[in-house]
């Protein structure tokens, strides 16, 4: 009888130990497969740092190396100057806030009416700004490259500007928002008369805070990525944009090649700050994105 | 008395909004359709007085051009390879990422840092990678060629040198490095959705499996799956729709020639025809293909929305 017993605690033992073998040969497997597709995520950014700070020579070895011989950094010293970064940053850089500022008071107007105030056909309204997310902005473009040039703004910041100020997905996000902020609050403040846009700039925009910083960064980031668009309506090197001043800048127009790690350098410097938003204000990027599907 | 006040603020606040929306997105749809329907419209030709024949002519032609066929191939091909392979990896992936403990969110940011790059410089890096010719020094035509880091890294595993992307490369190679560009770029966001969605599964699920020994395989297929199936559903349908627009990522690694030296317009995309037509001043032909990736796209949408309704637990 105990010898019985003794038995089948030990074939217990065994199981256990065997599924203790099972479950940490199973970890090892999922570090192993999570660190290799780390590092093939990782590697494009590698290869990019380690060819901007290699000689011209030295990246056109027959084997490249993994890590640079010698370490030079004139390849930014030359990206900057090629590309005319400095100008292209500060375009970049004025689009970006312009249209940020004004998109945010158009958002939170828009919003604050979509969530709070009664109208006929609120919600219809609603409703059909909603549907025209579904169409691709291409179908916008073609009209809108027209428009742009019959108003005169071709070439100009405006034209950069101007067509993209709504989003409806913004005003849609923070109208959500701005729909969990108790009603109360509202009524309160009507009954004490306070207005409308004092309620808003003390009550509603405080505690919609995050989302308000959100549509911030992926209005900037979009500034910085935009490609397309600029590259039709202002395409003169004085009014490019970061990304369309860098895609051309270090292909020689004559020989079609390119000097790689300059152009390496340059997109280093690109991507600099992207990184620096993203260490900071990684949250807020991903509680907009995860919501929207669009890239930039 | 308060709400017939608020009538006209309402409207006041949303005024901005409405205006720009009418010039910019509302008109845009009526004069698209309008453009695709006027046979041969141009904006130049249209100020010079001349009278369009209506009809459906433009989308007869946009169907039966070679370059458009090509750029619905380029497109198709890219989406049918790019979203389920994406989907499957990031899957995955984020299935893994749920399971460990220790690194979690160390993993989930290295994950996520390619969503926050510019796609046009990272295809840059990725042009550089494959590249195989680089800089000529002293004469304009002599060319040093290197194996490129990619070639060095497959040549350790003892497959041949390929030319991936400069002049004289075969289709399929310039398909290959668009497909890994695209899943690369693709993967954050749906690392990001799907381990979201993965975190919010409730634990009393695998613990009922737990207790009655469940195999992994059958928790996989039989728990996760289904109750991760609206966020796949999401994530696929984001996927197919990013996927029939793709363009820059060709842009940034085969510049805004949209195919390798000595073949331009080889990798040409729906959108690019679109911009292509429109750079051609032929506006009613782009309007016509512009409509046409519209109607697929929503098709493409309808049917994913129907077919994950099917197989959906809400």
């Amino acid at each position: 009888m105990t010898e019985h017993v003794s038995m089948q605690e030990k074939n217990l033992q065994q199981v256990s130990a065997h599924q203790r073998i099972v479950k940490v040969a199973v970890q090892v497997l999922l570090y192993a497969f999570l660190f290799l597709m780390a590092l093939t995520v990782l590697f494009p950014f590698y290869w990019m740092l380690i060819s901007s700070v290699k000689t011209l020579a030295e990246y056109q070895l027959q084997i490249p190396t993994f890590f640079p011989r010698k370490i030079v950094f004139f390849n930014y010293v030359e990206a900057f100057q090629t590309a005319n970064l400095g100008r292209l940053f500060l375009n970049t850089l004025y689009v970006g806030v312009v249209s940020t500022l004004l998109s945010l008071v158009i958002t939170v107007l828009s919003a604050f009416a979509f969530a709070r105030l009664e109208f006929k056909g609120k919600n219809a309204l609603f409703a059909a700004l909603l549907a025209t997310m579904m169409i691709p902005g291409e179908l916008f473009t073609i009209t809108n490259y027209i428009t742009v040039d019959t108003f005169g703004w071709m070439e100009t910041f405006t034209a950069l500007i101007v067509p993209f100020l709504v989003s409806v997905f913004y005003i849609y996000l923070l109208r959500q928002n701005f729909m969990q902020i108790p009603n109360e609050l509202y009524l309160a403040a009507k009954v004490d008369g306070t207005s409308d846009l004092k309620y808003l700039w003390k009550v509603m925009i405080p505690l919609a805070l995050p989302t308000l910083i959100s549509i911030t960064i992926l209005k900037m980031m979009g500034a910085w990525n935009s490609y397309i668009w600029p590259r039709l309506v202002a395409n003169k090197p004085e009014m490019r944009l970061i990304t369309n001043g860098l895609r051309n800048a270090f292909t020689d127009a004559n020989t079609q090649q390119t000097n790689i790690p300059v152009q390496m350098a340059a997109v280093a410097i690109v991507s600099f700050p992207l990184f620096l938003v993203f260490i900071f204000l990684r949250k807020y990027i991903m509680k907009g994105v995860s919501r929207s599907g669009i890239k930039g | 008395m308060v709400e017939s006040k608020h009538k006209w603020k309402a409207w006041l606040y949303l005024s901005p909004a409405i205006v720009l929306l009418l010039i910019f997105t509302v008109w845009p749809i009526i004069n698209t359709i309008r453009m695709s329907l006027l046979v041969d419209y141009s904006t130049i030709k249209e100020t010079g007085g001349y009278a369009f024949d209506f009809g459906i002519k433009n989308f007869v032609r946009v169907l039966n051009y070679p370059k458009f066929l090509n750029c619905l191939k380029n497109t198709l091909l890219l989406c049918v390879l790019t979203v389920p392979l994406s989907t499957i990896l990031a899957l995955l992936i984020a299935v893994c990422l749920n399971a460990i403990k220790p690194l979690q969110r160390f993993l989930q940011t290295v994950f996520f840092l390619p969503y926050v790059t510019n796609s046009i410089a990272i295809g840059m890096v990725f042009s550089a990678m494959f590249n195989i010719i680089g800089n000529n020094i002293g004469s304009s035509t002599q060319l040093i060629t290197t194996a490129g880091i990619i070639n060095n890294i497959i040549g350790v595993f003892g497959v041949d040198p390929i030319n991936w992307i400069n002049a004289g490369s075969s289709y399929w190679a310039n398909i290959t490095v668009l497909v890994v560009y695209i899943v690369w770029d693709a993967l954050p966001f749906k690392i990001l959705v799907l381990l979201g969605g993965l975190q919010s599964i409730n634990r009393q699920y695998y613990d009922a499996a737990k207790v009655d020994s469940t195999p992994r395989s059958r928790v996989f297929t039989k728990i996760t799956v289904p109750l991760l199936s609206p966020m796949i559903a999401y994530v696929v349908i984001t996927a197919f729709i990013g996927g029939f627009k793709e363009y820059s990522s060709i842009v940034g690694i085969f510049g805004d020639g949209m195919g390798p030296a000595g073949d331009k317009g080889r990798l040409n995309t729906m959108v690019g025809f679109i911009y292509d037509s429109l750079a051609a001043s032929q506006e009613g032909l782009a309007s016509a293909a512009a409509l046409i990736l519209f109607a697929i796209i929503f098709v493409v949408t309808m049917i994913n929305l129907y077919v994950s309704k099917k197989k959906t637990h809400y």
